[in-house]
C-alpha cells in the first residue's frame, strides 16, 4: 500500500463539507503557514519538496514561484489551471468533485506565498456541477474566515473567483488560459514575456495545476524535506493517475512513483490487469499527447531495466523509445485495439481543438487527420505513411505553444513503433475494415502473477 | 560616454552589425537587407503586436548571446525575438531553417486557391514571392481544399476568405486605426475565418487600409478588382491635400487613366511613414474616390524593386538589389554554370532594355543582332 498525501480522505463520508474537512485536520496548513511562516519560507519549503508541476510539463514549482517577478506596487495573481480537457485525464476532476476544501486550502497557502490577494480557479466549461461544488466550499470557507480580509488576524486578504471556461482545449495553455481570463479569445500568447512577467491583465502571474496545488498542503504540514523523501529521485511526493481503457478498475489512483509500470498494470490494488483476459498491446501512459508505448518497451526500458511509474524512468530512452509522465492520463490498449483508428482518434480531436493562429498547427494537424482517416478507412497509399512522419516532424518545434507539439508526437511515435501495422492497413484495404492487426511482434510478455 | 547607449553586436549569417537594445531579430536582419531578412507574412512593423503567427520568419540561434552562449533549442520567430549582445543567427545559413521554411510554406499553400490568374493580388502578392523562394512544385495534399463564400464588407472592400492565411494583420488595422473594430477571427482551427458575424460594412475612413497589409488577396479593392493586372500598370508618386490623412499615395496608372490609389510601399511591403513623419496611411477618400488625375499633383515615378513583377520588361528607375551571397558564404560567389550572355542570343546585355518603347519584342533582339 503506498503513501497517499492527496487522496487519504477521499473516502470520509461528507469530506466536501467544511465541518468534516476541518474535524479531520483540513486547513491545518494555512494556520501553519500563515501563523508562523513567511511567504517567502513557504516558497522555500515548496522548492525543498521538489514538487514537479502536475499538469504535464512537470516543471520544479517551487522555481516558477520563485521567478515571479515582485515590482513594487503591481498586485500579483495566482490562478489555478482547472481545464483539464487533456483525453485520458481526469484527476483534478476527481480532486475538485470529491475534496475541494483540499484545493482551495492549498490555493491560501500558495496565494500567501506569491502574495496574492486576487485569486482565479479557471475551470473547464464543461465540468459545470464542480463549479457550483467549489463554489459552494469557497462560500463555507469564507464564512469560516479561510477568506475574506485579515485571514487568522494576519492582515492577509485573499479572494478566490471560479472562473468558467467556454469549452475549449487550448485554454488550459497557460497564456491562452490567461487571454480567456480577461474574456478575450483564447489564443496562446507569444513568449517571452513570460506569465511570471506579464500575465492576467499585464500583472506578475502564476499559473498551477489543481493537483500541483493540492500537494501544497501535504508539503507545508509535513515540510518539503519530508515529502520529498517520498518517491526517488527528481519524482518526489506522490502523484495522481487516471487510468482508464481497456483495465479491470479505471478510475483515479494515488501513487508514490516508486511502482513499476508492470504492477500498476497488473496489480489488484491499482488497474486490476487487463479485461476480459485480453494481452496487453499498447499505452498512452501520460495523456493523450505523449509518445505512445508498444507493450515492451512500456514494461520495460530499451535496455532492459524495469520501467516504473516516475518522471525520469517513463521518459527514460527520450522518445525514441520512451514517453513522458504528462499529466497523468494513463491509456491502456488491449490486443483487439487499432493503433491507426486511435491515431486518427486523437489527430481529429487536435485538429479541432487547435486554435489556428500560427500556421503549422493549424494547417498541419487538419492534414494529418484527412490522411490517417484515408489509412484508416483503408484508402491510404504506402507514401502516406513517409508524408505523415514528415508533416508531423515540420509541426514539432515550430508552432507557439506546445499544441502542435502534442498533436505531433502523438503520430510519429504511432509510426515510430507501429509502422507495421500502418503498412498493413494500406496493403490490406478490405481486411482492416473488418479485423484488427492484433499484437504482431511488440505483443507483451504474457503476464504471470509472481 | 555615459549617456551614450550601448549597442548591441549581433552576427546574421556571417554578418556583423551593431543595433539598438530592444530590436528584433527581423528587424536587424532587415537593416543588412538582402537575402538575409527573412521573409514575414504576419509581422507588420507598422502594426503593434503583430507577427508571430505565420513562422516563415523563424530563424535558428547559434548562440544566445556573450554572456549566455548557449544555442536556443528550438528555432525562434525572429520578429518577435530581441537581440542579445553577442547573440549569432543563422537564417539562409541554416539547414533546419530553410526546411522549416519550406514545410511553413507547404502549410500555408495547402488550403490557398491558388487562383493567382484570377487573383488581383497577382504580381505584389507577398505568398507568391514566399513560394517562390521556398515552396516546392507540385503539391502532396490530395483532398478537398477548404473553401469559404464571399463577403462584401460595405462598399469598397470584398472579403474574399479562401485565399486568407490569418496573418491578423487586418484584425490589427481595425484596433489600431480606428475607433471601434467590427470585424475579427471567427472559429477556430483551420475553419477559422475573418468576419463581422452578422454581414456587416466596415465603415471607417481608414478601414481601407485593409487592403495595403493584407499579404494575399484576400481583401481586395472593389474599385479595381478585375480592372487591370498590376504589371501592366505604372506605379506614380503623387500627392494632395488631404485634411483626413497624409495625402501621400501612389497612382497605379495605364496611359492616363488612374486604376487604384494604395499607400506608398517600402521595399518590404509595407506602407511607408509620409515625407512629413507622418503614418503613411491614407484614408478611404483618397483611395476609393480620387480616381482623377485631376486631384492629383504628380511627384514622380515610384522607385520598384526589382524583385516586383511590376519592374519586368520596360521601366525606369528599376532598383538592383545588392548581392549579399558572397558576404553570407563568407567570400565565395555562387558557382558560375553557363555565362547566359555567351549562349543565348535573346538576353544580349548590349540591348538596354528601357530603351524599347513598350514591352519588349523578338524584333528587338533581332534587330539588334546584326
Amino acid at each position: 500500500m503506498g503513501v497517499k498525501l492527496l487522496l487519504d480522505k477521499a473516502k470520509v463520508e461528507g469530506i466536501r463539507q467544511y465541518d468534516v474537512y476541518r474535524r479531520e485536520g483540513g486547513y491545518r496548513s494555512v494556520e501553519k503557514a500563515l501563523k508562523t511562516m513567511s511567504p517567502d519560507a513557504v516558497t522555500e519549503e515548496v522548492k525543498k519538496s521538489g514538487l514537479r508541476g502536475r499538469g504535464g510539463a512537470g516543471f520544479p514549482t517551487g522555481m516558477k514561484w520563485s521567478f515571479l517577478a515582485k515590482p513594487e506596487g503591481v498586485p500579483r495573481h495566482l490562478v489555478c489551471n482547472a481545464d483539464e480537457s487533456e483525453p485520458g485525464t481526469f484527476k483534478d476532476r476527481f480532486l475538485m468533485e470529491f475534496l475541494p476544501h483540499l484545493l482551495i486550502e492549498g490555493l491560501i497557502v500558495a496565494s500567501y506565498a506569491l502574495g496574492s490577494n486576487a485569486t482565479y480557479i479557471y475551470i473547464r466549461g464543461e465540468y459545470a456541477w464542480i463549479t457550483d461544488i467549489l463554489e459552494h466550499a469557497i462560500g463555507e470557507a469564507k464564512a469560516n474566515g479561510w477568506l475574506g480580509n485579515n485571514i487568522l488576524g494576519t492582515g492577509f486578504n485573499c479572494e478566490i473567483y471560479v472562473q468558467r471556461g467556454a469549452g475549449a482545449y487550448i485554454c488550459g495553455e497557460e497564456t491562452a488560459l490567461i487571454e480567456s481570463l480577461e474574456g478575450k479569445r483564447g489564443n496562446p500568447r507569444i513568449k517571452p514575456p513570460f506569465p511570471a512577467v506579464k500575465g492576467v491583465w499585464d500583472r506578475p502571474t502564476v499559473v498551477n495545476n489543481v493537483e500541483t496545488l493540492a500537494a501544497v498542503v501535504p508539503i507545508i504540514n509535513m515540510g518539503g524535506e519530508e515529502y520529498a523523501k517520498i518517491g526517488v529521485g527528481k519524482s518526489t511526493g506522490t502523484k495522481l493517475i487516471s487510468a482508464c481503457g481497456n483495465i479491470n478498475k479505471p478510475g483515479v489512483y494515488e501513487i508514490d512513483m516508486t511502482i513499476p509500470v508492470e504492477e500498476f498494470i497488473y496489480s489488484d490494488e491499482y488497474c486490476g490487469g487487463i479485461a476480459n483476459g485480453k494481452r496487453l498491446k499498447a499505452c498512452i501512459p501520460g495523456g493523450s499527447s505523449v509518445p505512445i508505448l508498444p507493450a515492451n518497451l512500456l514494461l520495460k526500458t530499451a535496455k532492459g531495466e524495469t520501467r516504473y511509474m516516475n518522471y525520469e524512468s517513463l521518459s527514460d530512452g527520450g522518445f525514441a523509445t520512451g514517453s513522458m509522465m504528462g499529466s497523468g492520463g494513463f491509456i491502456v490498449l488491449d490486443e483487439d485495439q487499432c493503433v491507426v483508428k486511435n491515431t486518427y482518434t486523437l489527430a481529429r480531436f487536435y485538429r479541432h481543438e487547435s486554435c489556428g493562429q500560427c500556421s503549422p498547427c493549424r494547417e498541419g494537424t487538419g492534414w494529418m487527420e484527412k490522411i490517417l482517416k484515408a489509412i484508416e478507412s483503408g484508402k491510404g497509399k504506402m507514401s502516406d505513411i513517409d508524408l505523415l512522419w514528415d508533416i508531423q516532424r515540420k509541426i514539432e518545434g515550430n508552432t507557439i505553444c506546445p499544441l502542435g507539439d502534442a498533436a505531433a508526437w502523438p503520430v510519429a511515435a504511432a509510426i515510430r513503433h507501429f509502422r507495421d501495422e500502418f503498412e498493413w492497413h494500406v496493403n490490406n484495404p478490405q481486411e482492416c475494415l473488418t479485423r484488427n492487426y492484433g499484437l504482431a511482434h511488440y505483443a507483451d510478455p504474457i503476464y504471470t502473477p509472481a | 560616454m555615459a549617456d551614450e547607449k550601448k549597442l548591441f553586436k549581433v552576427t546574421i549569417d556571417n554578418i556583423t552589425i551593431e543595433v539598438e537594445p530592444g530590436t528584433t531579430i527581423l528587424n536587424a536582419a532587415r537593416s543588412i537587407g538582402g537575402e538575409v531578412a527573412p521573409p514575414a507574412m504576419c509581422y507588420y512593423s507598422k502594426l503593434k503586436n503583430s507577427g508571430g503567427k505565420c513562422r516563415t520568419c523563424l530563424v535558428e540561434v547559434a548562440a544566445g548571446s556573450t554572456a549566455d552562449p548557449r544555442p536556443m533549442p528550438k528555432l525562434v520567430a525572429s520578429c518577435r525575438t530581441t537581440v542579445m549582445d553577442g547573440m549569432i543567427v543563422k537564417n539562409i545559413t541554416s539547414e533546419r531553417v530553410i526546411d522549416a521554411r519550406a514545410g511553413v510554406t507547404e502549410f500555408l499553400l495547402l488550403n490557398h486557391p491558388l487562383d493567382c490568374p484570377i487573383c488581383d493580388q497577382a504580381g505584389e502578392c507577398h505568398l507568391q514571392d514566399l513560394s517562390y523562394e521556398h515552396g516546392k512544385e507540385g503539391t502532396r495534399f490530395e483532398f478537398q481544399k477548404r473553401t469559404f463564400k464571399k463577403h462584401d464588407l460595405g462598399e469598397y472592400i470584398q472579403l474574399h476568405m479562401t485565399r486568407c492565411i490569418l496573418c491578423y494583420r487586418c484584425v490589427f488595422v481595425a484596433d489600431q486605426l480606428t475607433q471601434k473594430r467590427a470585424h475579427g477571427i471567427l472559429d477556430r482551427g483551420d475553419h477559422s475565418e475573418i468576419a463581422t458575424y452578422i454581414e456587416k460594412s466596415l465603415d471607417n475612413d481608414f478601414i481601407g487600409n485593409v487592403i495595403d497589409v493584407c499579404p494575399v488577396g484576400a481583401l481586395t479593392d472593389k474599385t479595381f478588382r478585375f480592372k487591370n493586372r498590376v504589371w501592366f500598370t505604372k506605379p506614380v508618386d503623387a500627392h494632395r491635400n488631404c485634411s483626413k490623412c497624409c495625402g501621400e499615395v501612389q497612382l497605379w496608372m495605364r496611359g492616363d487613366e488612374v486604376f487604384r490609389v494604395t499607400a506608398r510601399k517600402d521595399e518590404w511591403g509595407e506602407v511607408k511613414d509620409a515625407t512629413d513623419g507622418r503614418p503613411g496611411w491614407i484614408c478611404n477618400e483618397c483611395r476609393f474616390e480620387k480616381k482623377d488625375l485631376k486631384d492629383w499633383t504628380i511627384d514622380g515615378p515610384t522607385k520598384v524593386n526589382r524583385h516586383s513583377v511590376i519592374s519586368q520588361g520596360h521601366y525606369v528607375g528599376v532598383q538592383m538589389p545588392k548581392d549579399f551571397l558572397p558576404e553570407v558564404m563568407g567570400g565565395r560567389g555562387p558557382k558560375l554554370l553557363m555565362d547566359i550572355h555567351k549562349v543565348s542570343e535573346v538576353n544580349r546585355p548590349e540591348i538596354e532594355l528601357s530603351k524599347i518603347d513598350g514591352p519588349a519584342h523578338g524584333d528587338d533582339f533581332a534587330g539588334a543582332k546584326q
